[in-house]
């Protein structure tokens, strides 16, 4: 007789209300008016937010390790990452309501009397929505899943939509189709490698749990190449997922191929979510087996910030440069990995929060500067854009400025709080090597600054185009905050302080 | 503990000042420049105020206060000021007003608007007042690396031909010295934490057990931040750079106050944080110092631009600082701490005045001037005057400091001494070619119609000649004012200073 698991729903609420919310999204498509869609999806896609976050707000302080039989564990890293993802899809969404950056029919052939057909009917691929919210639904679950198959599982309900959006761009489509394709090949390689390193790892201890991995690991008691075969192949998964170096390279491509928004989307609430599965399964599953890993993810971690910071500066793709500058944060984030401590774990959600809402603003900026066919991201372009719309370039600035960890700003105590935890325990190296990245990084956040104010404007139909409310509110969200917690950080830094526990 | 100090109100003035520049109405530069010069006059008398107030004898810190910041790393906003500190700000208040009158029309032909950059030097007066009275490190570091946008914007936006890449090389050296020291910042904060708890206090972390290791680690880290701060020789490349681009005002402050700050950081931090490292470095910072004394003596007397002879000038006079400091004898500190004050007021002198000479006649090089003694007298015996004060003649203020100095010096490096006081031989070479080739001789063709000094600008001088006589003759009040705090490093620091040897 099968017996049904016992399912706490109030703690799993956050996830079934936004899956549920997906599937009324796909509903929509099916039913309602091809003019009224677009409309009805952005409500009902920041409706779901809102009520799963409220959800959330219920269980915070709780924990719980039988909420889904064995499979996922609510602690206070997983309700802070859920809440920031959350929070930030948020954003996110009232980017992508402005449906301009999508195709307008995703099937036509680029270039094609189909695709202009489709444009001159007003056509609008408004699956976007649906597709947004099912990525948040495995965001959801990638950092409080604790075992191998729901990692996986949430793995790919987070992947798979996010092939799909990368490659709706309206315009420069066959780029967008191209970056699809290169992050779907390259994503399923990974998700390959992480599923074959589960499969050594099962092999090694005799259990999917990442609680079972650890007991094994302190006893010892088996084959030491197993655990080893499956960190390396458990790790190339996550560390493509953050793009780290050597497994970077779809990185830059996928940026810039895809919409903005959605670059945007990428870039913060993948990484977070990527970034706490990897903190969870190194902190919780890992942690006995230092002496095995640490060697090889400082190297990685080096490299990841040293490689990021050195190849940004060549680029001239304002999306691109934020591509490799999201490589060198990730390199900064592995530092927390590496500390294996409270105070490396509070810095790495301090971190992943600020950077969020600040990667969001400087995607969401991108978005408006157009000229007559489009987003322009040409950097040569964007010079003396500050003389054109002061107040664009200089809140792009402020984001530049956070990004290169100035003071004042919240990126400064981002990275304070960060190597802070890593000096703590011992690793001095990644931390001198990550102050003088940071001067790398600063040079060519710089560059774009002295583009914007220090060069006069070109004769070029290139402007900031009048933002909608809704893109508006998100950039002065962003905007806000990033200032807020470089003044008075403890009003997050206090809260991701209570937050940094894992249950075990 | 929570009153509000007198400081605070210094840095708080300026602040409230940039709100006022921005709610005056448009199109009225003259009411702006007008406003700006009253805000930083205000400020000028209220840090008379708290001159008057001080109390001479005491070698702690006065006037402090101590806010709760970010309360997760013990991080407090905390000021007090010394003798050291006092002087320091007292030279920045007397120093704004006299350069907003003195560059009148500098904003005029800048990038932006007259507004935005009198609200650059006032937020620079009130950062500059809290970096010399911060008594918290992680403050005192926010600071430090906040002042650098402000700077930045004011060379690049305001500054002369190759603006742009100025204020970008200062800026990318500053900031990578910056971040070398917020890893030692880090480092010593986590050996705090261990030992004593978190806390940022300058006097709690003096009192730290570290290992000699450890220590010279953290003091290079601080060290060469404020090496570059203060450029010694091999790390200034940038100043002559940022001192040919930047207005005649900014470049005051720039080398006037802000390089003190990093000659007031070895004092604060690097001598009082790490006693013994300091003594482990010290002959090899003397080296440097004496190096940096003749080569920029012999690179200012080759120099044909009137900026880059000041610039280099001021490079020997930095060594003379960094001498004084590190010849650990109570009597080189205060002489350093003078110098501090009087190259502050001969460079703005020098500054000022070159300033207006170049801008009567469109050039700074040394040859389009000659004879100007001639036709424009008062300009002409200005510059005299302060070319004087700098190669330190007796009875104006820098010789008192630069006698000081190498009497300090002496005590202890006799052959240290002996090598500086060669830097005395080549002041007197590169201020008396200069004098002779510009104020002299024959009047150059094209000169011959040049203005003399209007009334402002006869007013905004008069102070500062006065400043460079009246102490020349009579130090006595700031050395009262130097003396307790100098001895109280030095006591800390564990250095006595060598008795007298009577000689035979």
């Amino acid at each position: 007789m099968l017996i049904a698991p016992q399912l706490s729903y109030s703690l799993l609420a956050p996830i079934l209300i936004v899956l549920g919310g997906a599937l009324l999204g796909v509903l929509v498509e099916a039913v309602m008016k091809k003019g009224s869609r677009a409309a009805i999806q952005t409500a009902i896609a920041l409706g779901t937010l809102v009520l799963s976050f409220a959800f959330l707000w219920k269980i915070h302080g709780q924990s719980s390790k039988t909420a889904a039989v064995n499979s996922v564990s609510i602690d206070g890293v997983g309700i802070f990452l859920q809440g920031t993802i959350l929070i930030l899809s948020f954003i996110a969404v009232l980017f992508i309501a402005d449906t301009d950056n999508f195709a307008a029919q995703a099937s036509a052939v680029p270039g094609s009397e189909d695709e202009r057909a489709s444009v001159l009917a007003g056509k609008q691929q408004t699956e976007i929505f649906p597709l947004t919210l099912f990525a948040v639904s495995g965001m959801l679950l990638f950092p409080i899943a604790s075992d191998l198959i729901t990692l996986f599982v949430a793995l790919e309900v987070l992947s798979l939509p996010l092939y799909l959006m990368a490659g709706l761009s309206r315009r420069r489509r066959l780029l967008s189709q191209e970056a699809a394709l290169k992050y779907f090949l390259l994503g399923a390689f990974s998700s390959a490698f992480f599923l074959f390193g589960a499969a050594f790892l099962y092999g090694y201890s005799g259990s999917m749990s990442l609680d079972g991995i650890a007991s094994a690991i302190s006893a010892n008691s088996s084959n030491d190449v197993f655990l080893l075969i499956g960190i390396a192949f458990l790790s190339v998964g996550l560390l493509f997922k953050i793009g780290a170096v050597p497994f970077h390279s779809w990185t830059p491509d996928v940026y810039q191929g895809a919409p903005t928004p959605i670059t945007g989307f990428m870039a913060a609430c993948t990484k977070i979510a990527a970034m706490g599965a990897t903190l969870r399964i190194f902190y919780v599953a890992f942690g006995q087996a230092e002496w095995q890993w640490k060697p090889i993810i400082l190297v990685i971690a080096i490299l990841t910030m040293v490689v990021g910071g050195i190849a940004a500066i060549a680029q001239r793709d304002v999306k691109r440069m934020l591509a490799f500058s999201s490589i060198a944060h990730a390199g900064f984030l592995l530092a927390a990995v590496l500390a294996l401590n409270t105070d490396g774990l509070k810095g790495a959600l301090f971190y992943l929060a600020t950077y969020g809402f600040t990667t969001l603003g400087a995607f969401g900026i991108i978005t408006l500067v157009r000229d007559s066919s489009g987003e322009v991201t040409d950097l040569n372009r964007w010079v003396g854009l500050g003389k054109k719309s002061p107040l664009a370039a200089s809140i792009f600035t402020l984001f530049l400025l956070s990004f290169a960890g100035i003071p004042l700003t919240s990126g400064f105590i981002a990275k304070f709080s960060l190597f802070t935890g890593a000096y703590e325990s011992g690793n001095t190296v990644v931390v001198v090597v990550g102050v003088l990245t940071s001067a790398i990084t600063a040079f060519f956040y710089l560059r774009v600054v002295v583009m914007l104010f220090f060069t006069d404007p070109k004769n070029d139909s290139v402007s900031v185009v009048i933002p909608s409310f809704m893109t508006r509110a998100a950039i002065a969200v962003c905007a806000l905050v990033t200032i807020v917690l470089g003044v008075a950080p403890s009003l997050l830094l206090d809260t991701a302080q209570t937050f940094a526990t894992f249950i075990r | 503990m929570s009153q509000l100090s007198i400081v605070t109100v210094l840095e708080l003035v300026p602040l409230a000042g940039v709100i006022g520049l921005f709610l005056l109405p448009k199109g009225s530069t003259k009411l702006i420049k007008q406003f700006a010069i009253g805000v930083s006059v205000v400020d000028l008398a209220i840090s008379i105020l708290m001159a008057l107030r001080f109390n001479r004898g005491v070698a702690a810190m006065q006037f402090v206060e101590s806010r709760n910041w970010i309360s997760s790393f013990g991080i407090k906003y905390a000021v007090g000021i010394d003798g050291i500190a006092l002087v320091l700000i007292l030279m920045t208040t007397v120093l704004v007003p006299i350069v907003l009158l003195a560059g009148w029309k500098e904003s005029e032909n800048g990038r932006w608007s007259p507004r935005v950059y009198y609200a650059l030097i006032l937020v620079l007066e009130a950062m500059m007042v809290g970096v010399f009275a911060a008594t918290d490190v992680f403050l005192f570091y926010v600071i430090f690396e906040a002042m650098l946008i402000p700077v930045y914007f004011l060379i690049g936006g305001y500054g002369r031909g190759e603006r742009a890449q100025a204020a970008m090389k200062f800026l990318l050296y500053s900031l990578a010295g910056g971040l070398l020291m917020l890893a030692a910042v880090i480092g010593t904060y986590v050996i705090a934490t261990n030992q004593i708890g978190s806390t940022f206090d300058v006097t709690a972390l003096s009192g730290l057990h570290i290992d000699s290791a450890t220590e010279n680690m953290l003091f290079l880290g601080f060290f060469i931040a404020f090496a570059i701060k203060a450029p010694l020789w091999p790390l200034h490349t940038w100043l002559p750079t940022a001192a040919k681009s930047a207005t005649p005002a900014t470049s005051v402050l720039l080398l006037g106050v802000l390089d003190k700050v990093g000659t007031y950081g070895m004092i604060r931090f690097c001598i009082t944080l790490f006693p013994h490292a300091a003594h482990t470095f010290t002959p090899a910072i003397i080296v440097l110092s004496l190096i940096s004394i003749l080569y920029g003596a012999f690179l200012a007397i080759g120099q044909k631009d009137i900026n880059g002879l000041i610039a280099f000038t001021s490079i020997s006079h930095f060594g003379f600082i960094t001498l004084g400091i590190f010849a650990m004898t109570s009597q080189g500190l205060t002489g350093a701490s003078l110098y501090m004050v009087n190259h502050g007021f001969s460079t703005a002198a020098l500054f000022l005045v070159a300033g207006w000479m170049a801008s009567r006649r469109g050039s700074t090089k040394i040859e389009d001037f000659g004879g100007l003694q001639r036709v424009t007298p008062v300009m002409a015996w200005t510059f005299f005057i302060a070319g004087m004060s700098a190669l330190a003649l007796p009875g104006l203020s820098s010789f008192v400091s630069e006698f000081l100095v190498l009497v300090g010096t002496f005590t202890r490096y006799p052959i240290a001494a002996i090598i500086g006081t060669t830097g005395i031989v080549l002041a007197a070479l590169y201020v008396l070619i200069t004098v002779q080739r510009s104020l002299h001789g024959p009047t150059t063709p094209g000169n011959e119609s040049l203005t003399d000094l209007n009334l402002r600008e006869k007013i905004a001088i008069a102070p500062v000649i006065a400043i460079l006589v009246i102490f020349g003759f009579f130090p006595k009040p700031i050395t009262d004012v130097l003396n307790p705090a100098s001895h109280e490093v030095m006591t800390h620091a564990g250095s006595v200073d060598p008795l007298p040897k009577a000689g035979k």
